[in-house]
Order: structure tokens, then sequence, then C-alpha cells
């Protein structure tokens, strides 16, 4: 059954993440408080007929393995 | 006479100098995207640019093109492949070299000329040079970051794969170790960052870039005739 498939690419724990420290650093500037542990990542969103293949797209092509972690959400193709 | 090929993506900048410096020591041509074979080339460089516009990730998608598998096929038999800049990107992507590039640790697009340390000369890459000697050779990259696992990066260090480290103050991206170029556990396929094709000539202030040419120029028939690049 086609499905809709929404991939998370994160940089992996441990290794530096210079966008996301620059994004915890700005908030609290603009007077939010409390914010830790900020990354920025990347969002995948496609339709498959075969969802077997997800997770070879994901190590093949979709995220580096060596420096991301990946994590995927399916949903049913709304009609 | 050695015959360098440059394989040209969409969204390539730099195959334009690259063909100029390699020009210089043997004979040039450029290769498309989607060539099947090299012609025949003994050297393989990957010039730096924007691959198919580096979407999703930079030098993710050039692995998958009819050039890039001619090339990993040339780079199995043992044959020689540089890669410079985004070249480099395609290299650790296509798992033709170990490691990944991450985005500078300033998040911002830095062009300026670094002092480059010669850490291994025993390679057809660098066997011009002398030990500890120091390139100065311009730099020009957003993801220049140079990134291995612990492990990894210390199997290579104990290989003498790291060829080229920052001089000390010329890291500007944030490399681990003050990498600037790393090369396979057979020697015979190496990328780096700083561009060693803008640097072949006195006019812009450098021509330190043309000794990793000369080297690959007298190095690849050795690798040719023996199938062994070192």
């Amino acid at each position: 059954m086609a499905v809709k498939a929404t991939v998370l690419i994160r940089p992996k724990e441990g290794i530096l993440d210079p966008q996301g420290e620059a994004v915890e650093n700005a908030l609290p500037a603009l007077g939010f408080s409390g914010v830790s542990h900020v990354h920025v990542g990347r969002l995948v969103e496609l339709e498959i007929e075969d969802d077997s293949q997800l997770e070879s797209m994901c190590e093949k092509l979709l995220a580096n393995p060596l420096i991301e972690d990946y994590e995927i959400v399916q949903s049913p193709i709304k009609a | 006479m050695t015959k360098f090929g440059i394989p040209q993506f969409p969204g390539s900048c730099d195959e334009t100098d690259t063909l100029l410096a390699c020009a210089r020591v043997g004979e040039a041509e450029l290769l498309w995207h989607k060539d099947k074979d090299l012609k025949g080339v003994d050297v393989v460089v990957i010039p730096g640019g924007f691959s198919y516009g580096d979407y999703l990730r930079v030098g993710a998608i050039p692995p998958f093109s009819p050039v890039m598998q001619a090339v990993a096929e040339h780079a199995a038999d043992g044959g020689l492949v540089l890669g410079i800049c985004n070249g480099f990107q395609v290299l650790t992507e296509a798992g033709l070299l170990p490691g990944a590039l991450l985005p500078n640790v300033n998040l911002s697009f830095t062009c300026r000329q670094v002092d480059l340390i010669v850490e291994n000369v025993e390679t057809p890459f660098t066997h011009e040079c002398v030990p500890t000697e120091r390139l100065s050779i311009p730099a020009k990259h957003t993801t220049g970051r140079y990134f291995a696992p612990t492990e990894m990066l210390n199997a290579m260090e104990a290989e003498g794969q790291v060829l080229l480290r920052y001089a000390q103050g010329h890291n500007f991206n944030g490399s681990t170790n003050d990498i600037a170029g790393v090369c396979n556990e057979q020697r015979n396929v190496f990328g780096l960052m700083p561009h060693p094709e803008h640097a072949v000539d006195p006019l812009t202030g450098s021509d330190d870039g043309l000794k990793l040419f000369a080297s690959l120029a007298s190095a690849a028939p050795m690798a040719l005739a023996t199938g062994d690049a070192t």
C-alpha cells in the first residue's frame, strides 16, 4: 500500500552543530529563556509504493549515516 | 604524457582552472557527467563547484552519475583520483574517501589564502614536495569542516592518510585535527578542501599548487605500470 513518509534527519549526537548553536544563542536574545539542546536538521517528505525500500533510501542517499541520524514517520495518503 | 580528465557536473564552476592547471603538466580534457567511460585518461580530477546544486547535502548526488560510476571503477583498479573542494565532498559521499565535510564553524562562506603543511610526501599526490613543506593556497567554501569518527580518524592518522593540514591559525573551518586533505588506504584517491588549481602561477600570488599536479603527472605512469599507486 502506498504511504506518505516523512524522514527527519538530524546531526548525530556529539557532532558539533554550529547551526543549532546559533539558534540556541539567538533565542535568549529575543527574550526566550530555558532553551537548550537546539539542533537544526532536514526534513524529506515523499510518497512511496513500497515502504520496504525506505531504510535503504535513507542509508544510500537521504542521510549520511556517518554524520546524521534519521527517523522515518509514516502516515496514510489522504484521498 | 599523462592524461588528465576533469568530470564536469551541472553546477561545477572550477573545471576551467582545473583544466588549465592540469594542462601545465600534461594533457587535459573535460569529461561530462553523463559519460560512461573516462576516455582513457590516467588521472581523474574532480573540480570544485556545486554539483547538481548541492541539493540535499553537498556532494550527495554525483556518486550516482554515470561518470562517477566509471571513476569508482578507475579507483578500484588503482587509477589516480584527486578531488578538490566539492570534488572532495563528492569523494567522501561516494565512499572513495573516509569521513565527511560539515558546515564551517563560523557558518560563513569564507575565502582566504591558507598555509598548508605537507604531512606525508610518500604518495602520488605529494611526492614532489618535501616533508613539512608549507604551501600557500586559496580556500573558498561554506562546508569544509573535515570530520571522521574517532576510531576511523586514529586509523587514518596511523596509516599516514592525512596528507595536508592547515598551519597553525589557518584552520578557519574547524576541521578535526586541522585536516585539509586525506587519501584512502591504497593512496590512489586524495581529496582536499583548498584549491591548488587557483595557485599555479606566480601572477596570482603563489604557484605552490602546481606541486600537487606535477606529482600526479610524474606518478601516473608508475601507477599504471604497476597497478599500485604507491
